[in-house]
């Protein structure tokens, strides 16, 4: 679904990826791990084309993407929920979701994926007239994660959904992954949250300074204590307070 | 009464003509950060192809010369931001600006060296527009009410546009988070195209009234009025869509209370005293009326 080829990114001097390869199969859960400035938002933004990438190639579905507009990448079915959500604080719940479908013709469809969401997500059917602004951080990250279902995604890469969340939502939010995978959408996530991402997750990628320092099972990394303490520092998680 | 009533409509249709230019200024700086020093050119240009169409064209009425200084500005707008803009997209906002700058000074000398308009020009305007109707005792000129019912209009339909449709919404969105914007797939140009067409409607829209009151085009016919759209977009914080509307009212409220109470000796510095006041305002609220301490306060969490 996903081929990265030798992929970097530079900002002026500083090089936040460097030479990286990667690959997210069609169903997979991969998890893409690595301490603060590892570069994995740099990496993210230049699949997606919001960063250029000084070099390197990136596939989707044997399409070259490398080089093209955010939109358009959009529309051949990648999608990213950024860092941080990015809700639209000043539309509704409600404009907020309809933005998401921006690119879709199909108003029956459109409804029909609208109620998906608000199954899924009661609050947001509580809040849908609301300003997106006025929901807490855990909503937001709903608000964030349903907006970009709303585009019909086929990839969807995830950067940091846990960040700033009460265990029990990252719970939450995880186990909606897992959900998600089974109906059909293929997920790249970006996590701090070591443990749970892993748990989750098929397989697993560590990046460091830029560069990919691991790349394999899951299980693999979760069994071994030493690999843990290598790559993600204390062998409990990166950043084991992050959630609480 | 009829006289309160006069003045009330005089402030509501400068005031009108104030606000569609600080909106149309307003909605390009909040979508691309872009001050738009050259938005005085739409109206010079709108002007200008009235003109020509008047001169080469000689239609029998003036009425078919509006829809046609509405379509040149809005055009021009959209030129603009192809040719001049566009490149410098995402380059730092004093690029922009420069470029605004430039832009200005070559359609102003193209009408002057090229055109070879030293002076104003007399373009006809149709003859009703002119006129006065009578309600009751209340003498009104039709232009002033024609004026603060197509201001009303415009806005009432712009805010459905923000409010209700997918590109109004994107444009909201856009002004604080463009790139989150380019994540649900619409397109960047298209949002930008969308403010400038906007933009553009409503300098001609202006400029047609402007046109309509002064009977003449020369080319430094824009930079007045976009000048005291600027004041206005200022006072009501800059880059706020509701504060470009009334700001721009309340700049059109002042100038003719100003007129008023003036005496009549000092009546010719009434502009001093209007922006006295406008200043008077800005140091109470540096912001603007409307304007948000934050204007892009959308990167933390
Ligand atoms: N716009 C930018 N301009 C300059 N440097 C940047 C920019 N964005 C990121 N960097 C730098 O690139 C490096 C990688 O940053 P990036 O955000 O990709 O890391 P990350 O792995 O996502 O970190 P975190 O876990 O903290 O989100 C860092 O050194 C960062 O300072
Ligand atoms: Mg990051």
């Amino acid at each position: 679904m996903l081929v990265i080829d030798q992929l970097s990114v530079s900002y002026g001097a500083i090089k936040a990826v460097r030479e990286v390869s990667l690959r997210v199969e069609k169903g997979e859960i991969v998890a893409l791990l690595g301490p603060n400035g590892a570069g994995k938002t740099s990496l993210i933004s230049a699949i997606i084309g919001l960063v250029p990438a000084s070099g390197g190639r990136v596939v989707l579905d044997g399409v070259d993407i490398t080089r093209r507009r955010t939109e358009d990448i959009v529309r051949l079915g990648a999608t990213v929920t950024p860092e941080g959500r990015h809700i639209f604080a000043d539309l509704s719940v409600g404009q907020n979701l309809r933005l998401g479908a921006a690119t879709r013709r199909d108003r029956d469809g459109i409804a029909a994926d609208t109620e998906r969401m608000l199954a899924m997500f009661p609050i947001l059917r509580e809040r849908f007239a609301s300003r997106a602004q006025t929901l807490s951080g855990g909503e937001q990250q709903q608000l964030a994660i349903a907006r970009s279902m709303m585009s019909r995604p086929k990839l969807l890469m995830l950067d940091e959904p846990s960040l700033g969340l009460a265990p029990k939502l990252v719970e939450q939010i995880f186990g909606l992954i897992t959900e998600l995978r089974t109906q059909g959408l293929t997920l790249l996530v970006v996590e701090q949250n070591a443990y749970d991402a892993l748990a989750m997750a098929d397989r697993a990628y560590i990046m460091n300074s830029g560069r990919l320092q691991f790349s394999g099972r899951s299980e693999e990394l979760l069994a071994s204590d030493d690999l843990m303490e290598l790559y993600l520092g204390t062998g409990t998680g990166v950043h084991a307070g992050a959630a609480s | 009464m009829d006289y309160v009533i006069q003045q009330v409509l005089n402030a509501a249709s400068i005031g009108g003509e104030y606000a569609l230019l600080a909106l149309g200024l307003a909605i390009v700086f909040s979508v691309m950060g872009l001050v738009n020093f050259a938005h005085g050119e739409l109206i010079t240009i709108s002007g200008f192809t009235m003109y020509a169409i008047f001169i080469f064209a000689a239609p029998t009425s003036a009425w078919g010369l509006l829809p046609v200084g509405i379509i040149a500005a809005i055009a021009a707008a959209v030129v603009f931001e192809r040719v001049a803009f566009r490149p410098v997209r995402n380059a730092p906002a004093t690029t922009g600006l420069l470029t605004a700058f430039g832009l200005s000074i070559v359609v102003k000398n193209f009408f002057v060296s090229v055109v070879g308009a030293t002076r104003p020009r007399a373009v006809p305007t149709p003859d009703w527009l002119s006129s006065h109707i009578e309600i009751g005792a209340v003498h009104i000129q039709t232009l002033q009410l024609l004026e603060a019912a197509v201001t009303a209009v415009a806005l009432m339909a712009l805010l459905a546009l923000l409010r209700g449709t997918n590109i109004g919404l994107a444009m909201r969105a856009a002004a604080k988070d463009f790139n989150t914007v380019r994540l649900m797939g619409i397109r960047a140009n298209q949002v930008v195209l969308a403010a400038f067409v906007i933009s553009g409607l409503l300098a001609g829209l202006a400029a047609v009234f402007i046109m309509a009151r002064r009977g003449a085009v020369d080319p430094f016919m824009g930079f007045t009025p976009v000048l005291k759209a600027f004041v206005a977009a200022v006072l009501g914080g800059f880059g706020s869509l509701g504060g470009a509307v009334v700001g721009g009212l309340a700049l059109g409220a002042a100038e003719v209370l100003f007129q008023i109470i003036l005496p009549e000796s000092i009546a010719g510095y009434r502009d001093a005293f209007v922006f006295l006041f406008v200043g008077g305002v800005l140091i109470l609220r540096p912001q603007g009326l409307f304007g948000r301490k934050h204007q892009f306060g959308d990167k933390e969490g």
